[in-house]
This record gives structure tokens, C-alpha cells and sequence, in this order.
């Protein structure tokens, strides 16, 4: 009896997570139908390759060093586009409605736009990856700070995605959902920035909140369960507002 | 019974958007929910779909509880919010496509019921445009195939008609007729011919309280109330007040008598009768017996819309 309910449990697990393919993958869809993907993806290279092509040339050096210094601040400007309309527009548009009266739970609306945006970073930073095949090219690479790089680069843009889908959960207008994940995410970026002017014993908690201090840590090469931690945490808990607020209409 | 409301109240702060209102829908009915905006109807439709939950009260859909087998309840369940809202940047099929995904429908049977949406429902000529590109008459088509495509036994259908052209609203009047042959509808409306269209029974709902219930014809039945029959007649009386007022007055059916004034020697009078009665042929006969002349009788008969009128004005 007991093994027979644990398979229905899982199938029903498993018909959950079909759900969540099925927005996952419709969001998606929507990106590149509108011209949002390609914006994004042609912002990426462009700077990118400013900023590579600019380091070669001018200083010489042929690295990706300044590359993972500039991407973190392009997320903060790319990002909330990208999710400004996650919910919000569904929200002005009414179609929520009908999602949310579709047999399906609000975690798995949250999970599925959640996935489809992070998914379109990091399809925006694939071909980024011509950069460093050609490092690969002119010479010996070292290559644990560029496969940390791009790790905490996903990392980073999960969080920020979390944060830009829980700002359009919260209004039913894009452009306060952009300007309010932009703030959020510029909050998050600038706290171990700040640490001169935060009590000393503060320091250390308001550093481990920045989320540029974990990705610096991966980005050097090192994997630090801690690091792994902080993003899995801000990730989930800034997830479970995200539901929390969607389903405020049942207040 | 498709769908069971009991004691039913939505408070939005302090405001009661819905009072204590209870209801039963049987199965295969079309049941016609007729208020003005503001009254409660969708609110109460947003309940029971799963889009809220109650302040108080319970519902049930086909015997399961709207709080307790929410999942059941949705799947029993096609909905077409008010004002129809569509992904205008997804194409027909693909719109209906993921719809049906949502409900759980897969493979061949994703593809049939699909296919049988786009014939019911007549959209096969722009089953490949995108939804931002066609007139409201087609979107609320769409609407419709999206409610139904997961076969449900209960269609809930918010103003399925407001913002179409007349043309339009015959159109999706018979396809809701055509569909309500096979399915228990409820649908929402502050368009009294929408009821008698396409309804068998109607709910009248104002400021959140049911203040009517029935087929159409009992409620005409129930409101006829008091009829005016208005008379004019040529009579030689020193004083209409005194000799003729109480003639009037005194037959048993007649509520009240009023002077209209005269003209000459003819006078006028209104005349209000209790619910269902009939005192033409009593007014005539003292008419003739007095002497007087009756030049002119009409009876005006309650319409449906001063029923709806009366039920849904303040007093």
C-alpha cells in the first residue's frame, strides 16, 4: 500500500513539473517572438566585445578578466527588461485570470517564467563564448576563473532574475516593475561596495548579503559551498515572495 | 446539481461586494446572471472558478467544493473572464495549443480536441494569424475554444457579448446556445435581451443579494404587479371627484384611482390593479350602467424591463 501511494505521488510530481515545462517553455517562445531575445543577445555581444577587443588592443592583453567585470553591470540594466513583463503584463492584461483558474498551483507559474528567463541569459551569453575560444587560440588559458567566471555569472543572473520576476509580481505596470528590479538588484550589487560607511561589526553580515562578493568568489576559480548556499537561498526565498505576492488576490 | 452556491459573501475591505446570496444550477441549464456593474456578478464568478476565495460560504461544482478539491473544481470548469482577456502576441493554435497543455491534454487527444474547438467554434479560416490581428467577433471565439477545450461540464462565461458589434452578439448568442445543449452555462450580462436570447432561467442580482430567481415568464409573472389601465370618458357630472371617483374606487380588484383632469366633459383617470387581476370588462359595465361614454381604455402591461428597472433601483 505504502509503495503504491509513492508512485502516485510521484506521478503527480512529475504531471507538476510538465506544467512547469509547459510555461517554461510558451515564455520562452514569447521572448523570441517579440524582439526582446535579439536585443538582448545583440546588447551582450556589442559590449562584450567593446570591452575585449578594447583591452586587447589598447593594453595588449589578450584576458576575460574584464569581461567578468563588465557583464555583472549589464545585467543590471538587461535583466530587469527581461522580466519587467514576466507578470505584470499578464496582471494588466487579465490573462492571469485565466492561469490562475487553469489546475495549476502558483509555485509552478512562478518556477516556469523564472526558468524561461534565466534560460534567455543564458542563451544571451552563449555566444560570448566566441571570446574565449579565441583566447583559447592565441594561447595557454587558464582555465578554472573562466569556467567559475561563467558559473557565477548564471548564478548572479539567477538571482537577479528572482529579484526582477518578484518586482513585476507586484504592480501591473512595466515600467514601475523595471525601475523597481533595477533598484533591487543595483541594492544587492552595491552592498560590499559600501562596507566603509556600515558599523564594523555589520560588516560581515552586509557583505555576505552582496551578491558581487559571491560572484567575485567563483569567479576567481574557487567553489565555496558558502557561495553555492548564499545564491540557492536569495534564490528561493526571493521565488516564494514572488508566489506569496501573486497570491495576494486571495487575501 | 452542476453547481451548488450556499450563504455565499465577498468582503473587499469593509465593502460587501457579495451578500449572503445562495443559488443552484442544474445540470444542462443555461442560467442567466443579470445585474447591474457593480452588483456582484463577477465577483461571484471569480469564486466560483477559483480565481478567489469567499469571505464566507461554500460552493460546490459538480459535487466538489471549490476550497477543498480546487484542482477538480477547475478542471469541471471553462472560464471566460470579463473583457476576454488573450495573448495578442500567440497565434490561434498555438494559444488553444497551450491552453490545452494547462488542462493536461496531450498527443492525439490535444490535437482532436483542438481541431474540434476550431470547427465548433468557426475560427478555421485564422487558426495561423495572431490573436492581436482579428476583430473582436473572432477573439471572443477564441475565448470560447479556450474555455471549452478541455471538455468541461460547466461554462462560466463573464459578458460573453459586451464590445461586439450587433452582427457579432447573434453570432456568439447561437454558438453559446448551440454549446449550452451539451453543458451547464452560467452567463453574465447587464443586457436584459442577452437573457431572453439565450437564457432559461434567470438570476437578477443587485448591490450583492439575489432579488430574483426564475424562468423568464414567472418573472413576469411575479413582477406584472400593479397594471395601469388608463381611461378617458365623456360624461356630464357636476364633479368627476364625487360622482365618478368612487365608482372606480369601490370595484374590490383596484388598488388606487387617480384624476387625470378634464376637458370639457371628458375625464381622465388612472387606474392601478392588484397583481393578476383584470377589471376592464367591470370598468366598462358601470360605464354603461352611469351613462357615460367610454372613448378610450388601454392596458399597459408590466415589461421585463421594468421588472429588471424596479428589482435593481433603489426605492
Amino acid at each position: 500500500m505504502g509503495a503504491k501511494f509513492d508512485i502516485n505521488e510521484a506521478i503527480k510530481y512529475l504531471g507538476r513539473l510538465a506544467n512547469v515545462g509547459t510555461i517554461f517553455k510558451k515564455e520562452l517562445r514569447s521572448y523570441f517572438n517579440s524582439a526582446v531575445a535579439y536585443v538582448v543577445i545583440v546588447v551582450f555581444l556589442a559590449i562584450v566585445g567593446w570591452v575585449y577587443t578594447s583591452s586587447m588592443f589598447l593594453i595588449n592583453v589578450a584576458s576575460l578578466r574584464m569581461l567578468f567585470e563588465w557583464i555583472p553591470m549589464v545585467f543590471l540594466f538587461v535583466i530587469p527588461a527581461i522580466t519587467m513583463r514576466l507578470l505584470a503584463e499578464e496582471k494588466k492584461a487579465g490573462t492571469i485570470e485565466l492561469l490562475t483558474t487553469k489546475p495549476l498551483h502558483d509555485w509552478e507559474i512562478v518556477i516556469g517564467k523564472f526558468l524561461a528567463a534565466w534560460a534567455l541569459v543564458g542563451i544571451a551569453l552563449l555566444p560570448t563564448l566566441i571570446y574565449y575560444i579565441t583566447i583559447v587560440f592565441l594561447g595557454d588559458v587558464d582555465h578554472g576563473p573562466v569556467i567559475g567566471g561563467y558559473l557565477g555569472l548564471l548564478l548572479m543572473a539567477g538571482v537577479y532574475v528572482a529579484v526582477g520576476l518578484l518586482a513585476s509580481s507586484v504592480t501591473e505596470n512595466q515600467i514601475v516593475a523595471f525601475i523597481l528590479g533595477l533598484l533591487m538588484m543595483f541594492a544587492l550589487f552595491m552592498l560590499d561596495k559600501i562596507l566603509i560607511f556600515v558599523p564594523e561589526f555589520m560588516t560581515s553580515i552586509v557583505e555576505y548579503l552582496g551578491v558581487d562578493f559571491h560572484f567575485s568568489n567563483i569567479a576567481r576559480g574557487v567553489i565555496d559551498s558558502r557561495d553555492i548556499v548564499y545564491f540557492g537561498s536569495v534564490l528561493g526565498f526571493t521565488l516564494y515572495l514572488s508566489v506569496v505576492a501573486l497570491e495576494r488576490r486571495k487575501w | 446539481m452542476a453547481i451548488a452556491v450556499r450563504n455565499l459573501t465577498k468582503l473587499y475591505d469593509t465593502e460587501k461586494a457579495v451578500n449572503d446570496i445562495s443559488f443552484d444550477v442544474k445540470t444542462g441549464e443555461i442560467l442567466g446572471f443579470l445585474g447591474p456593474n457593480g452588483a456582484g456578478k463577477t465577483t461571484t464568478m471569480k469564486i466560483i472558478t477559483c480565481y478567489m476565495p469567499p469571505t464566507s460560504g461554500s460552493v460546490e461544482v459538480e459535487g466538489f467544493d471549490i476550497a477543498e478539491h480546487s484542482f477538480e473544481v477547475r478542471k469541471k470548469i471553462g472560464y471566460l473572464p470579463e473583457m476576454n482577456p488573450l495573448y495578442l502576441d500567440m497565434n490561434v493554435v498555438g494559444y488553444l495549443e497551450y491552453s490545452a497543455q494547462l488542462h493536461g491534454l496531450k498527443n492525439a487527444m490535444l490535437r482532436s480536441r483542438i481541431k474540434e474547438m476550431i470547427d465548433v467554434c468557426g475560427i478555421a479560416s485564422v487558426r495561423h494569424k495572431d490573436i492581436g490581428e482579428l476583430s473582436k467577433g473572432f477573439r471572443q471565439r477564441v475565448g470560447l475554444a479556450q474555455a471549452m477545450i478541455h471538455d468541461p461540464e460547466v461554462l462560466i462565461l463573464d459578458e460573453p457579448t459586451s464590445g461586439l458589434d450587433p452582427n457579432q452578439i447573434v453570432e456568439i448568442r447561437n454558438l453559446i446556445r448551440q454549446l449550452g445543449r451539451a453543458k451547464t452555462v452560467v452567463l453574465s450580462t447587464h443586457i436584459l435581451s442577452e437573457v431572453q436570447a439565450t437564457c432559461d432561467r434567470v438570476i437578477i442580482i443587485n448591490e450583492g443579494t439575489i432579488v430574483a430567481d426564475g424562468t423568464l415568464e414567472q418573472l413576469r409573472q411575479d413582477f406584472r404587479g400593479s397594471e395601469k389601465i388608463s381611461l378617458e370618458l365623456k360624461a356630464n357630472v357636476s364633479n368627476a371627484m364625487t360622482d365618478m371617483y368612487p365608482k372606480f374606487k369601490e370595484i374590490p380588484q383596484v388598488e388606487s384611482v387617480e384624476y387625470g383632469g378634464e376637458e370639457g366633459d371628458l375625464h381622465k383617470f388612472s387606474i392601478h390593479t392588484v397583481k393578476g387581476s383584470d377589471v376592464r370588462e367591470e370598468i366598462f359595465r358601470r360605464s354603461v350602467s352611469e351613462g357615460w361614454v367610454l372613448l378610450e381604455m388601454s392596458r399597459k402591461a408590466t415589461s421585463l424591463e421594468e421588472v429588471f428597472h424596479k428589482l435593481t433601483t433603489a426605492e
